[in-house]
């Protein structure tokens, strides 16, 4: 996979330069930092490809105003990706970023999906119903239009997927981050989201299996913080999950010290 | 490195009366946070405040000096701080927030910060992050256990809680007790067993008591953010500081206590990993310096 994803950026065997960015500093990736890169790297060609998912990622994305230009004009070509561009076929292209689960029942996102699969260098699962399914886990079919539609499973579930982003959405400032790690080719940035494509069955309840039970927890609270439905509380220091808020992102368990510890990397972002 | 990167230990206490005596050790934390506070480094604070049962706090956004300094003081037991992180950027819409943690307090925060997947415009709004050191905690029912049951007294008459000297003391309107913290090793959360980071190594700050004298604190400044938050309180005149050289125990102390913990706990992560258990650290045996807190 790494060697993969190395190819696809020609950039094997070069750690590219770090330009690191101190923690004070508020912007991930500021415009010089930006057009920087834009103008050592060759720029990669992007698709967007929308599946099932209620359009919030992309949305995340254009939250990086003060990137967003630069990133469309200078660093990538986008060249698919509904109302971005003029195109119906899907062209050859070095990063799918694909937003949604697929629907079992949707003949043609099952036959976009593994076109892309074949056309991408990599693929992105970005954000969480492509990474874990997210909320379309529960849908129940019965849309007028579709009634047959009612299955809705994370892409990596039927096709290889390189990198997963989880979030619902992800923040702009994760996607910033994870463009500048890509066009640097930062593989050891990227090596969390390549673990993570493997982390489709995610729920709230991770916590108590995977942390609690396994006598990790120290009630530090950040999954708590970093729900993005509030399904979670604190009960006597322990994450306690109402689980008819949760919708199944993935997002407590990611953020969790206890799960995966990125020690020096942070070491690296704060200069200590 | 057994302290982390720091780029100066000095001794060091408020020197407000009021704080001096309401805080735990040299009242650094709250001196530093009402002091950015006034200064407009940071719009308000996360703290451990005082929660419904006496002793068991409940993480709260200080907005003024008054609800810092009510804060005051060490609870032996959990405190989410970080949970209340987004509540302080969202619902009291701060853009620069001060916050106290323990160390894996530290580590989740600065986790987020370098990979916030779902966590929206909060990394970038920490703009102070005080360490304490921590050595241990204790659920809630674990404190009652040795202050009830093991002392005979009463949690509501208890005025402060210490650890020090290898003994958990309790001091009430007149009297001082202790035990030894061999009877309190059982009550810690497991959790704690393989924690690696004795004095919070990510802060921007650290500070605890060990190493300096009673009602003195040792502190690490670390990050520019909190050497210059340091220097900008001692230059006011609200701290006064001592070279570590000059005070009794000294450095010495604390890095052998830091050494101790990670020295015990790198050994329950190596046995976690034999019997195949998780734990998001490496074994010692992949490790280039046993001492490092991956
Ligand atoms: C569980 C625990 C274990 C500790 N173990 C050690 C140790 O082994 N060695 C050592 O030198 N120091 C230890 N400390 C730190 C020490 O007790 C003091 O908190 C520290 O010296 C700061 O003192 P101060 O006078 O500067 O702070 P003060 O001005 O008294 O302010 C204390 C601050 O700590 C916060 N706080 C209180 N309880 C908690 C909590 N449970 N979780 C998070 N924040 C809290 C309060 O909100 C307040 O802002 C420990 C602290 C805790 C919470
Ligand atoms: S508890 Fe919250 S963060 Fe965790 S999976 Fe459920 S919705 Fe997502
Ligand atoms: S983030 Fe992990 S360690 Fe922290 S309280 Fe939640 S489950 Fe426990
Ligand atoms: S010992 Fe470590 S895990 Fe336990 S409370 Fe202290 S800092 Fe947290």
């Amino acid at each position: 996979m790494l060697a993969r994803i190395k190819k696809f950026l020609g950039m094997e065997a070069k750690p590219a330069e770090e330009k690191e960015v101190p923690m004070e500093e508020k912007k991930v990736a500021s415009n010089e930092e930006v057009e920087k890169v834009a103008e050592e790297k060759p720029k990669p060609r992007i698709g967007y490809i929308h599946l099932s998912g209620c359009t919030g990622d992309v949305m995340s994305l254009t939250e990086n105003y003060d990137i967003l230009a630069p990133l469309l004009t200078e660093m990538v070509d986008i060249v698919y990706g509904q109302t971005l561009v003029d195109r119906w076929d899907i062209p050859e292209m070095d990063i799918a970023l694909v937003e949604g689960s697929v629907c079992l029942q949707d003949e043609h996102s099952l036959h976009e999906l593994k076109e892309v699969r074949e056309k991408a260098g990599l693929v992105v699962a970005y954000g969480s119903c492509a990474a874990t399914g997210c909320f379309t886990r529960y849908s129940r079919g019965g849309q007028q239009a579709q009634p047959a539609h009612e299955s809705f499973v994370p892409i990596a579930d039927v096709v290889k997927v390189d990198l997963a982003i989880p979030g619902c959405p992800p923040s702009p400032e994760i996607i910033a981050k994870t463009v500048v790690a890509v066009l640097n080719g930062d593989m050891d940035y990227l090596q969390p989201m390549m673990d993570l494509v493997g982390y489709t069955e995610a729920c709230g309840c991770d916590l108590q299996l995977k942390v609690v039970n396994q006598a990790l927890c120290i009630a530090c609270g950040t999954c708590a913080m970093a729900c993005q439905t509030r399904a979670l509380d604190m009960t006597n220091g322990r994450p306690e999950l109402n689980e008819d808020r949760c919708v199944k992102c993935g997002i407590c368990y990611t953020q969790c010290p206890r799960s995966w510890w990125p020690m020096e990397r942070i070491k690296k972002d704060t200069g200590l | 490195m057994v302290l982390g990167t720091y780029k100066e230990a000095l001794s060091a206490r408020s020197t407000d009366k009021q704080i001096q005596k309401i805080s735990q050790d040299g009242g650094i934390v709250s001196a530093l946070l009402s002091f950015a506070l006034d200064e407009k480094i940071i719009d308000g604070a996360v703290v451990s405040g005082p929660g419904k049962d006496m002793w068991k706090p409940e993480p709260m956004v200080a907005m003024s000096s008054d609800e810092i300094l009510a804060a005051a003081g060490t609870k032996y037991t959990f405190s989410p701080n970080v949970f209340m992180l987004k509540q302080a950027a969202r619902q009291y819409g701060l853009e620069k927030i001060g916050t106290v943690a323990i160390p894996c307090q530290t580590m989740g925060i600065r986790k987020m910060q370098s990979y916030p997947f779902g966590v929206r415009f909060v990394a970038d709004k920490i703009a102070l992050l005080l360490g304490i050191y921590c050595m241990e905690n204790f659920p809630f029912a674990s404190l009652q256990t040795f202050i009830s049951e093991k002392m005979g007294v009463s949690p509501e008459l208890v005025e402060k809680m210490d650890i020090g000297k290898g003994k958990f003391w309790i001091y009430t309107a007149d009297d001082e007790l202790s035990i030894p913290l061999k009877e309190t090793h059982g009550y810690e959360q497991s959790g704690c067993k393989v924690c690696l980071d004795y004095v919070a190594e990510l802060a921007d700050l650290s500070t605890g008591s060990v190493g300096s004298p009673d009602g003195w604190s040792t502190v690490l400044t670390r990050t520019d953010a909190g050497e210059n938050v340091f220097k900008l309180a001692v230059d006011a005149g609200l701290i006064e500081t001592k070279p570590m050289a000059d005070v009794k125990p000294g450095l010495g102390l604390l890095e052998k206590l830091a050494k101790d913990k990670k020295t015990k706990n790198q050994k329950t992560i190596d046995e976690r990993i034999a019997m195949g258990l998780p734990v998001p650290y490496k074994a010692s045996t992949e490790k280039e310096d046993p001492l490092a807190n991956y």
